[in-house]
């Protein structure tokens, strides 16, 4: 046996395993804010599906609701370092909303109450890997980590979980958003490190 | 009272120093959004993660970003018409 014993050699294996390089791990959930925080009455709100081909697939709260239900538990990785392990989630995967729609678009831009908006290739919306949630740790999701709903794709840096999603509109087109045009990376990988432009 | 979530614009001050010689924000600037006109002192400022964004304190739009990564500086003077710096000699 060495003279170290394991407890002394740093985080488990399994946690460093799962964190993306130069991330490291919080247990609080940090709030970044770029703006004020939309307030969003539930009747008033509604989520919309807009095609490059000029369709637009609407759901308003209720409809919403009765819509298939998922409860993704994820790691989340933001783009200031932090990441947070096993988050848990109530919403409904893209997947579901996708499937009456009918486009050739392979680019999507998230948009939000408020104003912000974020891209990402459609492909990273689909197979599982994307969710418009309404419940965070069994509660509602509070205003400030946006709700009432947020989009959720847990396999990029978190800035693309646009929070107050208003809607996703497809695009023929690559069309940077918010921080991908103010100097943060186009795709925003976080196992590939892509925080910046040219990383 | 709600907490406010913004600082004013003299939080740009710092970060801006190491772009600009001069201290811009005393510059008068214009809105792209709705016109207004002040300094960049009275604007609001949110961050300074994952960047700096200051918004007009008439109309919420943003007026400028400031991002600053390990090795570059992105300024985003996005909804700025116009920026009238005072020069003294």
């Amino acid at each position: 046996m060495g003279i170290i014993s394991r407890a002394f050699q740093g985080r488990p294996r399994d946690h460093d395993e799962k964190l993306p390089p130069g991330q490291y791990l919080v247990h609080d959930f940090p709030v970044l804010s770029a703006g004020p925080t939309p307030r969003v009455p539930l009747d008033r709100w509604e989520f919309a599906i807009d095609t490059a081909e000029g369709e637009v697939h609407r759901w308003s709260w209720q409809e919403f609701l009765a819509l298939p239900q998922e409860t993704p538990t994820v790691d989340l990785h933001c783009v200031t370092k932090w990441s947070k392990f096993g988050t848990e989630w109530r919403g409904v995967s893209l997947d579901v909303l996708m499937e009456d729609v009918e486009s050739a678009a392979e680019y999507a831009l998230a948009y939000s109450y408020g104003g912000y908006t974020t891209n990402l290739p459609l492909e990273d919306l689909l197979d599982g890997k994307a969710w418009i949630v309404y419940e965070y740790d069994g509660e509602e999701l509070a205003p400030a980590h946006g709700g009432p709903a947020r989009l959720l794709v847990p396999h990029l840096y978190l800035w693309k979980s646009a929070k107050w999603i208003k809607g996703i509109r497809l695009l023929n087109e690559d069309w940077p958003g918010f921080w991908e045009t103010a100097g943060y990376h186009n795709y925003g990988d976080p196992w590939r490190e892509q925080r910046y432009q040219g990383d | 009272m709600e907490h406010l979530d913004y600082q004013d614009g003299n939080a740009l001050a710092g970060p801006l120093s190491e772009i600009f010689t001069l201290d811009v924000t005393t510059a008068q600037g214009t809105c792209a959004g709705c016109g207004r006109r002040g300094a960049l002192a009275e604007l609001r400022v949110y961050g300074p993660q994952p960047g700096l964004v200051a918004r007009c304190p008439g109309c919420e739009e943003v007026v400028l970003t400031l991002v600053r990564g390990p090795k570059d500086a992105w300024l985003d003077l996005r909804g700025s018409v116009s920026l009238r710096i005072p020069i003294t000699e």
